[in-house]
């Protein structure tokens, strides 16, 4: 047993420097948080699906820059909004080769029958792949696609037409995302010819820089470079996600050498990755944004100058130490730094107790009986709610306001949020698109009220501002009306902003060229090993 | 027999319908909207979660609901999952050997450890051996699996680097799964060294899972060994002049073993539990770990038809520990 113990140990401790010269220098192990649901990333909505589809496996027509929010040309070249911005023309980039796999072998480049089959089947109720696999679209129906499309028309061979029936400035940055990933029309043909239509899904064919070449449920996921990825073959040959659900076991397999990179570390870990030698800990702010939302259809949080007491009640700081450890940034705007036209001029609410009882009494609030609610999960933005809460409750008794903890079931949660059961709530976002639409109109637009506008605050010198933005094709402009909009926001505070939080990566110091992605995914093309 | 067989049976109707109420009943009286969680914040519009709670027959009357799941499940469809869109039995088929050989090497591990200890505590009463391996089955015992299992890779993984942290075989082995038991399968997929691998993954999970049904066995059997040789058809065979290896194996074990064997057979119910936490920690793609990713997702199929094939096993192992006790004690099998 001894014997055996011992010979397990030096094959499985070395198990990375064991490998054959060919795999030895190439092969990436990413010890991943958990199991894709699939890997038709349309489907769904995890960020922990895309990572496993279509970030390794397919292709958008633009893409975010790697590390950034910028979006860049990805499957097209280049593309032209037409004056009314009712209409964009996408050229395509020619010569660029699918997977081949043990049941297809593509005859063709990507084209633009490509891009039509991919959109047409989340959208056309009558498309034939519409309901296969179950057929619920639920990003691209959140992100509003089928009221926006008007039609998609196919040019030529390489030139696509997406006509919309109004301007949307954000539509770029939304055919970056997971949902508008491309598929191959002429392997959907071969699939529907052959009677198995869901293999699509199943055995996924993109374009991307790895294909999949097994997935044992639940255990481990193996993808090899594409060889010929249009933007050249990754640096790694292979790519294996080793699926470890529990962050500490994440730890000690990056310890003992069994993965190279681990996604979301246990807070209480970070000081010892950081010392350790072998661990280079790479991090970033996310882009995410973790606040308190008043509801303002209820008195007392109907008077702005209430809720900015209340703000200024809260010792943001001593959130940021004991809830995010460290971890995170105080959020003075609704919108993280990382995106373009954060307004940084917007000062924060300063933490001044007795000014803020003052101004509670000046608006005649005494003895405020009120509740905060808690998330009762952990999320990006906000890794421990409940004791968020309590800290909350705290600075707020001292201003003679009484605050009563209320915490539900999670998916009873979102949906008492959504009507507006709560006095206030903890709650926070992610970005999806790098665009600042995504967080102020989403999250404070006029039509997010009853839905994600979780203050239910409906304001119009705002929703004027962003929806002017939404409609403006010209950067700089848009950049103007959001720094307003931030302004505005900041004066008559719906939310309390509390944090945006700061995404560790740590990973093996044989790892190079990882950037963080300030999406919160995890991609593997571009990072070399050592 | 073949009447006890027929009574043991007869006794797994009801428990069948009583479970399929659990299963059915136990997700649904978690607060939270499956919906609600598949959107996350996001959210999805009113009429979109109409239109998927029609889809997946949620806004029927709760009776409709049930009785559809009982006659599918007569027919052996555990319908599709929501979060995967696949089939709930090609789920469970997929996982399964990986549990049950997990539980497999534990409850062995669990009885060479503690059937001897156990024996040798009940016939050394009172002696430092005994003491010793009642503290330690009651340090097992009491020992949570969460902390045991992160403990040993602490210390056997990482800081000895002894054996692997997680997992089922090396990442280096790739073979098409032929019997889903990955012990079988690398020993038939003939490389080098896979065998091995999957041996040594299987040491810290076994141990881990295996302790407290080896504590349990391990009480019991003293406890039934005390009883058994404390009997007169004992003092007899000792007085017959039998050896005392002969009267302890012969006359008292076999009559010990009645009770042990039911609390072996109870034992699975444990171990299926204890798989939960075991296949967690060391991600054991197996149906524990599948059920916990269920019922976070309120995926509410999944977790019922899980339930429903978890309870089947453990009513067909405990059908076949009865029919195993009425070999052992004929009295058992004359009583109805």
């Amino acid at each position: 047993m001894k014997k055996l113990v011992i010979g397990a140990a030096t094959g499985l401790s070395l198990a990375l420097a064991a490998l054959s010269p060919a795999e030895a220098a190439k092969t990436l192990v990413y010890c991943s948080e958990g199991s894709p649901e699939g890997f038709n990333p349309a489907f769904y909505t995890s960020g922990t699906t895309f990572d496993a589809s279509s970030r390794p496996i397919f292709d958008m027509l633009a893409q975010f820059k790697r590390g950034t929010t910028v979006i860049e040309p990805g499957l097209a070249t280049s593309w032209t909004a037409s004056a009314d911005g009712k209409s964009y023309t996408f050229k395509l980039r020619k010569g660029v080769k699918f997977h081949t796999t043990k049941d297809f072998t593509p005859s063709r480049d990507f084209n633009a029958d490509d891009v039509v089959f991919s959109f047409a089947r989340q959208w056309d109720k009558n498309h034939p792949f519409h309901k296969v696999s179950g057929g619920a679209y639920e990003y691209f129906n959140g992100m509003s696609m089928p009221d926006l499309l008007k039609g998609i028309v196919k040019v030529d061979d390489y030139t696509v037409r997406f006509d919309l029936n109004r301007p949307e400035a954000p539509f770029i940055a939304n055919l970056g995302m997971d949902f508008a990933s491309i598929f191959s029309a002429e392997y959907a043909d071969k699939m529907m010819k052959a009677g198995t239509p869901e293999m699509v899904d199943q055995n996924p064919v993109g374009t991307g820089p790895f294909q999949l070449v097994a997935y044992q449920k639940d255990a481990v996921i193996r993808y090899k470079a594409h060889p010929n990825y249009w933007a050249g073959k990754a640096k790694i040959d292979n790519l294996v996600y080793s699926i470890t659900t529990d962050a500490a076991v994440r730890y000690q397999k990056l310890k003992a050498g069994e993965c190279h990179v681990m996604p979301y570390p246990n807070p209480a870990d970070l000081a010892a990755m950081a010392k350790d030698p072998k661990i280079n800990l790479l991090q970033q702010e996310g882009l995410n944004v973790g606040y308190l939302a008043y509801n303002t259809k209820k008195a007392p949080f109907t008077d702005n100058k209430v809720r900015l007491a209340l703000n200024m009640a809260i010792n943001k700081a001593a959130i940021i130490d004991a809830v995010f450890q460290g971890a995170g940034k105080a959020a003075k705007n609704p919108i993280p730094p990382t995106i373009w036209s954060y307004n940084n001029a917007t000062p924060d609410d300063v933490y001044d107790p007795v000014k803020a009882k003052k101004m509670l009494d000046a608006a005649g609030v005494k003895n405020l009986k009120t509740n905060i609610w808690a998330m009762p999960v952990q999320r990006p933005y906000n890794p421990n709610a409940r004791r968020m809460a309590e800290l909350i409750q705290a600075d707020w008794a001292k201003v003679g306001v009484t605050a009563e903890i209320v915490s539900f079931e999670w998916g009873e949660y979102l949906k008492r949020s959504k009507a507006g059961e709560h006095d206030t709530v903890l709650l926070g976002w992610t970005g999806d698109n790098g665009d600042p639409d995504n967080f102020l109109a989403v999250l404070l637009g006029c039509d997010g009220v009853g839905g994600s506008n979780r203050a239910q605050w409906c304001y119009k010198p705002f929703e004027d501002l962003i929806q002017a933005a939404k409609v403006t094709s010209n950067q700089a402009e848009r950049t103007k009306l959001y720094e307003k909009a931030q302004t505005v926001f900041k004066q008559q505070a719906p939310w309390a902003t509390i944090a945006h939080s700061v995404v560790f990566m740590p990973m093996s110091k044989k790892v190079t060229g990882y950037k963080i992605n300030p999406f919160g995914g995890h991609g593997f093309y571009g990072v070399d090993l050592k | 027999m073949f009447r006890f067989l027929l009574s043991r049976i007869g006794l797994l109707v009801p428990t069948f319908l009583g479970a399929s109420v659990v299963a059915f009943g136990f997700i649904r009286l978690i607060p939270g909207d499956p919906i609600e969680v598949l959107a996350g914040e996001r959210g999805v519009s009113p009429a979109r979660h109409a239109e998927l709670m029609a889809q997946y027959g949620f806004d029927r009357p709760i009776w409709e609901q049930y009785f559809d799941f009982l006659f599918n499940l007569l027919q052996g469809d555990l319908g599709m999952s929501i979060s995967t869109r696949k089939p709930v039995i090609d789920e469970f088929l997929v996982l399964f050997p990986a549990t049950l050989e997990l539980s497999f090497f534990a409850i062995l591990f669990a009885l060479a450890l503690g059937l001897p200890a156990g024996i040798i505590a009940g016939v050394k009463r009172g002696s430092v051996f005994d003491h010793t391996v009642m503290t330690t089955a009651l340090v097992g015992y009491s020992m949570p699996i969460f902390w045991l299992g992160l403990l040993m890779i602490i210390l056997f993984s990482s800081i000895l680097g002894w054996t692997p942290v997680s997992g089922r075989i090396s990442f280096l082995y790739f073979f098409e799964p032929v019997t889903g038991f990955m012990v079988i399968d690398s020993y038939l997929s003939g490389q080098e060294g896979a065998f091995r691998s999957a041996l040594s993954h299987l040491i810290l999970p076994t141990i881990a899972l295996g302790t407290i049904p080896m504590a349990v066995i391990a009480r019991q059997t003293r406890s039934a060994m005390l009883e058994v040789l404390s009997e007169d058809y004992v003092r007899t065979a000792r007085a017959k002049g039998l050896p005392p290896l002969r009267v302890i194996g012969v006359h008292a074990l076999r009559n010990a073993l009645i009770p042990v064997v039911t609390t072996i057979g109870l034992q699975v119910g444990v171990l299926l539990a204890g798989a939960i936490l075991t296949e967690t920690i060391f991600s054991w793609p197996g149906i524990g770990k599948w059920m916990i990713d269920s019922i976070s997702r309120r995926d509410y199929t999944s977790v019922q038809g899980g339930l429903m094939m978890i309870a089947a096993i453990v009513m067909v192992v405990n059908l076949i520990v009865d029919l195993l006790y009425g070999l052992i004690n004929p009295r058992i099998r004359h009583t109805r």
